[in-house]
């Protein structure tokens, strides 16, 4: 494809952004996302948790795992980025808007969005579901197990994202000099 | 956005929800009530409470009780946990908590108008007041000579001021206008309450709604009943009226004209959820009205402690809201049950003191 028509287009444009923009912007969005995910998911259960444990002191050691669940999404966040940020290589100048080069830099970039998006939802969904196991636990200490069940399919959201994530950068092969 | 609550709402409700439900928990059960009604006297009833949440408030006082310390002392709990959470709330919830106190501000103004219609002094009004509805310059209310000033001097720097517009007259304050006024300002109030919960949306509102529009129903049945045989117009009761719920309009055109308790048995049980109570009572019989309405707003309020949502009044499911998390209405029905609570603590411990032990049950609500 060649003419100007082309090279003013969006499309044009598009692939004229470096591939290292998509991998940063990806490896930054699996960090922060998922740690926005597990910092909401912590104070919506610790907000209740505090008030609940005021009248049913027991409930606080045991509800203490939805905040661990909540922290996981957070480590998943930190594991991936770390692992994406190894498949950064360089490549010569030449072979920066190679397709292969492009394919690269898009491989990272929707892995890290894979993994924020996905922890963020997932962190969320453990907040609140933690949220209301302190407060039926602290009325009826039977639901306590039950509710926690509930919990680890939801945690399992967050798995599932870093195990696509994590599939999806084996893809980000640059092209060897 | 409804449904949306949940992300956002324990940023600043979080902490208060979880302390009321705690409290909840600690509200009397049926076994507590039985206990309390197998006591002989009230040293017993201060027993039986020592072991519940009121110990604490009841464990100093000396051995000759009367009921009204063993009221006082319990009401004190309920205003102790208001304050507590009313200190640690920001807004929006700061503004619904105080929502919840000016029904009490209205009763106490009433309270210290007639009094002092009736010649009595102003420190032992004063200290027969509801705790929760005092504002300075309560005591200037027995200066007023009618309702103009009555705003004029007191109520014009209280938060009750808006509710005034309808009801400002120069007549003097007989116990007729006094009933009037005290039913325009609680018309007034509720509409204005009800404007409030409107606006804050979500499943505060819908719960709130359902509340606020049985209080109101209960009402107009109540200003009707009260007022048959009275010098009442017509119009003048359809102005007392809210101007929502579910009687309203046409309800309340039915009702305006009722001038015996049939016909207002006839209007009620044309609508579903207030057929029930009516038929709970046989034909003449009045006075268990008041306790089927307690147990129907019980029902309400606990179910507002679990949910379902419900949007259908005619199919009679309940609002339980107490189990839907992250609104607002769970502090109302704690406050409100709490006060049911104590109705039934005075009302045992007077049959317990007057020995009439077997009228106990006639105006207990059992709450779980």
């Amino acid at each position: 494809m060649s003419g100007i028509a082309y090279a003013s287009s969006w499309g044009a444009a598009l692939v004229r952004i470096s591939p290292y923009t998509f991998s940063a912007i990806g490896i930054a969005i699996s960090i922060g996302v998922s740690v926005l995910g597990a910092a909401w998911g912590i104070y919506i259960t610790g907000s209740s948790l505090i008030g609940a444990a005021i009248e049913a002191p027991r409930i606080t050691s045991k509800n203490l795992i939805s905040v661990i669940f909540c922290e996981a999404v957070a480590i998943y966040g930190v594991i991936v980025a770390i692992i994406l940020q190894t498949k950064l290589e360089s490549v010569p100048s030449s072979k920066m808007y190679d397709p292969e080069s492009l394919r690269a830099g898009y491989a990272i970039f929707a892995s890290g969005i894979i993994v924020g998006f996905a922890n963020l939802v997932c962190g969320l969904c453990v907040g609140i579901i933690g949220s209301s196991c302190a407060l039926s636990d602290a009325q009826n200490s039977t639901l306590f197990v039950k509710i926690l069940v509930i919990e680890i399919f939801g945690s399992a959201l967050g798995l599932f994202g870093v195990i696509v994530g994590i599939i999806m950068s084996a893809q980000a092969t640059w092209p060897t000099k | 956005m409804y449904g949306f609550e949940a992300l956002t709402f324990n940023i600043h409700g979080g902490y208060l929800e979880a302390i009321v439900r705690g409290h909840r928990a600690g509200l009397l059960t049926t076994a507590d009530y039985n206990n309390l009604c197998q006591c002989e006297n009230l040293d017993d009833i201060k027993m039986h409470l020592s072991a519940t949440k009121y110990g604490s408030y009841l464990q100093n006082e000396p051995s000759p009780l009367h009921t009204t310390t063993i009221v006082e002392k319990c009401t004190l709990k309920l205003v102790d946990d208001y304050k507590h959470m009313l200190c640690q709330a920001t807004e929006p919830m700061s503004t619904f908590l105080e929502y919840i106190r000016y029904g009490h501000m209205i009763d106490n103004v009433v309270l210290i108008v007639t009094g002092t219609l009736h010649e009595r002094d102003v420190q032992e009004l004063i200290e027969k007041c509801h705790p929760l509805g005092m504002f300075d310059s309560i005591a200037t209310l027995a200066v007023a000579q009618n309702m103009r000033e009555l705003y004029r001097l007191v109520l014009v720097d209280t938060p009750l001021a808006p509710y005034f517009s309808e009801c400002l007259t120069s007549e003097d304050l007989d116990d007729m206008n006094i009933e009037i006024m005290r039913n325009t300002l609680y018309k007034a109030y509720l509409e204005d309450f009800y404007k409030f919960c409107q606006k804050l949306g979500g499943a505060t509102s819908e719960i709130m709604s359902d509340l606020l529009a049985f209080e109101a129903d209960r009402r107009a049945v109540n200003i009707t009943i009260n007022s048959i045989g009275t010098e009442l117009t017509r119009e003048d009761r359809k102005k007392l009226y809210s101007n929502f719920g579910l009687l309203y309009p046409y309800g309340h055109e039915e009702l305006a004209i009722c001038e015996d308790i049939d016909q207002v048995r006839g209007v009620m049980e044309k609508y579903p959820p207030y057929q029930a109570i009516f038929s709970k009572m046989s034909y003449g019989e009045s006075q268990m009205l008041d306790k089927a309405f307690y147990e129907e707003e019980v029902r309400r309020l606990c179910l507002a402690f679990e949910q379902q949502i419900l949007r259908s009044l005619i199919l009679t499911m309940v609002v339980t809201n107490w189990v839907l998390q992250f609104h607002y209405a769970v502090f109302f029905a704690y406050m409100r049950l709490r006060e049911q609570e104590i109705r039934n603590l005075m009302w045992i411990s007077e049959c317990v003191a007057q020995n009439q032990k077997s009228r106990i049950h006639d105006s207990v609500v059992y709450m779980f």
